[in-house]
């Protein structure tokens, strides 16, 4: 099947790419931009571990097209941390033990990350129902929940 | 889990969808909507349409407005955008309400009201609002503009009066009046999978009695339906327990209950029965 030259906008950067129409925006992101941070899990749209922020929503990029995503701003995991300064997410992570085996961890911190940018006041029930979205098999979530709680306190306050 | 190969299109105006389904739809040509169904039968090879229309390029199909005495819902209007105040009285309470209930959070943002009603899943809590709420489906083709009004729309699990060449370009749901009060219950296995049944109940409530019930159940059946018998028994009555039990044991005997290997028929009409109690006490809350 004939490929499609695309550019997706990733983090900031411009990635000029050749891709099948029928190759998720998932595994463009993994294949053809080198971005390997995203992980696929499920490939079907159950596990989150895909979850990235699309044009400010976050989305199962397993779900997507890459075709779909021209012109659009991307936002993958490997974006988060503000060169050698983690984001607050990332650091109340680890602060946490927000993770144990890490696979599910880029798409939870992704999901919050767009979730909190747009609800800095989330509230817990709100939250857990978000936070439902993921699949963790470690079993972490109620780590991950405190996490979550605390990089939002975090980035509510004033700097 | 790797979709097979098809040919993507993307139109920037619904005429230009319409020729292109009418064109490919004899050889299983497809819309492509929110994907966040058909993009999974896909990833598992149980589809494999070899073109797909996309209509997220489409931006006349970014309707959300009341119209006289209806909401429109044009068929780029993602889940989450019911959650977002837009829509005022009981009819944005109960959609707002009702959203929180579809999958979950990163589905919501790209999932589409109407791409829910042409997929057709019985556990799709849209297509039970729609059949209680007597919503008019909207399809498009070359040939023109038809309504269906929801009674004539399901027909099988994932089968509608929908044609292949046909785009479902727009539901309009007629506006709750004021002072409707609803409630709304749901039970899945896990949080935000497939409901294994639902119920959605409206009505008001004037000089203690109901007034104007309506009252549908989804996910338990083929596809959703209003039950006018269980509507029959609140009509006129007390809100209160004994009309309650009265109604719910009347909607779980009325079932035609899907079933399959894990879920039985009689755990369905259960669960229907406890549902609908769970629901009404929303109403009297």
């Amino acid at each position: 099947m004939t490929k499609q030259d695309i550019t997706l906008d990733v983090n900031g950067r411009r990635y000029a790419i050749s891709v099948e129409p029928r190759k998720t925006l998932a595994d463009a992101l993994r294949d053809e931009c080198g971005l390997t941070g995203t992980h696929l899990g499920c490939e079907h749209g159950v596990c989150g571990a895909c979850t990235i922020i699309v044009g400010g929503e976050t989305v199962r990029s397993c779900l997507m097209f890459a075709v779909q995503a021209t012109g659009r701003t991307i936002r993958t995991i490997e974006g988060l941390a503000d060169g050698n300064d983690l984001h607050p997410l990332q650091r109340a992570f680890m602060q946490n033990h927000a993770l144990q085996c890490g696979y599910c961890t880029p798409g939870f911190l992704m999901l919050a990350a767009g979730v909190l940018e747009q609800n800095p006041d989330i509230d817990d029930k709100e939250l857990i129902d978000v936070l439902s979205s993921n699949l963790c098999r470690c079993t972490g979530y109620e780590n991950i929940l405190a996490a979550v709680r605390a990089a939002a306190a975090e980035m509510r306050a004033p700097t | 889990m790797k979709p097979a190969s098809f040919i993507h299109h993307r139109p920037s105006t619904i005429d230009e969808a319409v020729q292109l389904i009418a064109r490919h739809a004899p050889e299983d040509g497809r819309i492509l909507a929110g994907g966040q169904s058909l993009v999974p039968i896909m990833a598992f090879r149980m589809a494999k349409p070899p073109h797909l229309i996309d209509i997220n390029e489409i931006a006349e199909l970014d309707l959300l407005e009341i119209a006289g005495d209806a909401l429109r819902i044009g068929a780029r209007i993602r889940h989450s955008a019911f959650g977002r105040d837009r829509i005022p009285g009981p009819t944005g309470a109960l959609l707002a309400t009702i959203m929180r209930n579809i999958a979950h959070h990163p589905i919501r943002t790209r999932g589409t009201f109407c791409g829910s009603l042409a997929h057709a899943d019985p556990a799709s809590e849209w297509c039970a609002v729609a059949a209680v709420m007597d919503a008019i489906l909207v399809a498009r083709s070359i040939e023109g503009e038809r309504e269906i009004p929801v009674r004539d729309y399901f027909e099988a699990v994932m089968t509608t009066a929908l044609r292949p060449d046909e785009i479902l370009v727009e539901v309009r749901l007629p506006l709750l009046p004021t002072g409707t009060r609803f409630g709304f219950c749901e039970f899945s296995r896990r949080a935000g999978d497939f409901a294994l049944a639902m119920v959605l109940v409206t009505m008001r409530i004037e000089q203690g009695r109901i007034v104007d019930p309506r009252f549908g159940i989804g996910g338990a059946e083929a596809f959703p339906r209003r039950l006018p018998q269980v509507e029959a028994i609140l009509n006129g009555a007390a809100p209160d327990g004994l009309t309650w039990a009265r109604a719910a044991a009347l909607a779980a005997e009325s079932l035609d209950p899907l079933e399959d290997a894990v879920t039985s028929g009689d755990y369905r009409r259960d669960l229907v029965r406890s549902l609908s109690i769970r629901a009404f006490t929303q109403v009297e809350a």
